[in-house]
């Protein structure tokens, strides 16, 4: 077993991972290697560094497994998507394009983040049990099921940043993939705007504008910190409802994308 | 500060940095620049070339760190952002200046959000400096949205670690989100339809956003204001 080359491997997935393996005490970590024991303690050794530097609780070893169901989802619905033809105009290609190759670089992180542990991919039903019937012919259909699942994201990612506080690496991860999905989130909403011909709808939320109602329940709250915001800094109540993001509990997310999942 | 002999080539750039920022905040004609290279070679002064009022601002420690920390980018974002609509840069349509308008609203609502929250622990009003963006020119008031936007996210993404307390890391998750909304508006205006929004210039090969730890965010605003800010103790 050659642990400089399984290094030299996770250096490709994670451009950071000496850095981990840092905080995991190299040093410690190499003295074992060199020690007599080292053929029978190395592959422990490693794997309990591994453990470390990915994923230290079984609480982040759940979010990431809920993450990763997440992203499996939408992975698979923009690789349909972007794969039917006649359903996307050559005009938004390139941004579909963009969120598509983002959603497997995701479902790949994660994948080799969890190794063993990482659930297997489900089945869906991007028809929703027949809802989103004509999602993959119809471009209305496929941008408002789109503009669905990356508000859930955000939504998702958001609920869960808390159970990441003993994992501060992992906790970066997140918030780093969070953002990501806001981005998409915006601009997809901008295309649903116009396709949909629904002007209310901008790059943010609204009170809780947005098709299928269910994914924005919440997201009119006042409230922050405990403050009622209502009429701070003169703004209207719609203006304050876009300065947050409100998360969404697991069992909520759970509920949204269950139809999604067949198996 | 290594200026001297042997760190020639780090000399070099802290030079070429300090002469940068000194034109782009001063806001100065290149034909000072002699006199500026000049100056710039003191090396106790951490930042002599930045047009300050003298303020010294220590963001403070742990998690009123982190909050002040945030509260200075929204005071800076919220100040560029009231300047846009004021005085709008020529030929800017009505959806311009409509998207321009909300992301004013959220900025000033959570720079006011985080100032009511710390109450007497916020830090002073700062003094901001934007004498380097025309805010005349379109692709000079976009490019500095865009900048203010992607170094917001990152800013926020690197802080989240820093957080103790559940309840303001979840505070900042809703806000950071709000910002790469604008992000990815304001890089959809500069170049519609395209990957820019989420480019590749800012998202890396595992699909992350940045994340940028608090002094570097700090070093890469100071240009933009005129106060000294130090957050050596932010989230510790």
């Amino acid at each position: 077993m050659d642990i400089f080359k399984i290094i030299d491997e996770f250096q490709k997935i994670d451009g950071d991972v000496a850095g981990r393996l840092e905080y995991a005490t190299r040093r410690h970590f190499m003295s074992k290697i060199g020690s007599k024991l080292a053929a029978v303690a190395v592959p422990t050794a490693f794997a309990s560094i591994v453990n470390k530097a990915y994923a230290q609780s079984a609480k982040a070893i759940d979010v990431l497994n809920y993450a990763l169901t997440l992203e499996y989802l939408e992975d698979e619905f923009y690789k349909a998507g972007n794969a039917a033809a006649g359903l996307i105009p050559a005009s938004d290609k390139a941004i579909f394009t963009q969120i598509g190759k983002h959603e497997t670089q995701h479902v790949a992180f994660l994948v080799k983040a969890l190794g063993a542990k990482a659930i297997a991919k489900p089945t869906f039903d991007f028809k929703y049990g027949g809802a989103f019937g004509d999602v993959f012919t119809n471009y209305k259909t496929f941008v408002t099921v789109s503009s669905a699942l990356e508000d859930t994201g955000v939504r998702a990612y958001k609920g869960q940043a808390g159970e990441l506080l003993a994992d501060p690496q992992i906790l970066e991860y997140a918030l780093q993939v969070h953002s990501v999905e806001a981005r998409h989130a915006a601009v997809v909403r901008r295309l649903a705007a116009t396709v949909t011909s629904n002007p209310a709808m901008k790059g943010w939320i609204t009170g809780k504008e947005g098709a299928v109602p269910a994914i924005y329940v919440g997201e009119d709250n006042m409230t922050q910190g405990g403050k009622d915001l209502k009429g701070l800094a003169s703004k209207s109540d719609a203006a304050i409802t876009e300065a947050f993001d409100e998360p969404l509990t697991k069992e909520a997310v759970l509920a949204i994308a269950g139809p999604f999942i067949t198996k | 500060m290594k200026s001297k002999n042997s760190g020639k080539e780090e000399g070099e750039i802290t030079s070429v940095v300090n002469r940068r920022l000194f034109l782009r905040s001063a806001g100065l004609a290149t034909s000072l620049g002699t006199i500026v290279l000049g100056a710039a070679c003191s090396d106790d002064d951490p930042d002599p070339m930045i047009p300050g009022t003298g303020d010294a601002v220590d963001l403070g420690s742990g998690d009123i760190g982190v909050l002040n920390y945030a509260y200075a980018l929204e005071q800076l974002e919220a100040a560029f952002y009231t300047q846009v609509v004021a005085t709008p840069y020529t030929g800017i349509t009505d959806a311009e200046k409509a998207i321009l308008t909300d992301i004013r609203d959220h900025e000033v609502v959570h720079r006011d959000f985080f100032k009511a929250a710390l109450g007497d622990k916020a830090i002073k009003g700062l003094t901001p400096n934007f004498a380097a963006i025309d805010f005349t020119k379109r692709d000079a008031v976009l490019g500095a949205a865009k900048l203010f936007e992607d170094t917001g996210v990152a800013a926020y993404n690197g802080a989240g670690k820093l957080i103790k307390d559940p309840g303001y890391l979840l505070l900042a998750g809703k806000i950071v989100s709000v910002e790469a909304r604008h992000a990815a508006v304001i890089r959809d205006l500069i170049n519609p339809k395209s990957a820019d929004f989420a480019g590749d210039d800012i998202i890396n090969g595992d699909g992350f956003d940045k994340a940028i730890a608090p002094a570097d965010i700090l070093t890469a605003v100071k240009g933009y204001v005129k106060d000294t800010i130090t957050g050596a103790n932010v989230g510790k």
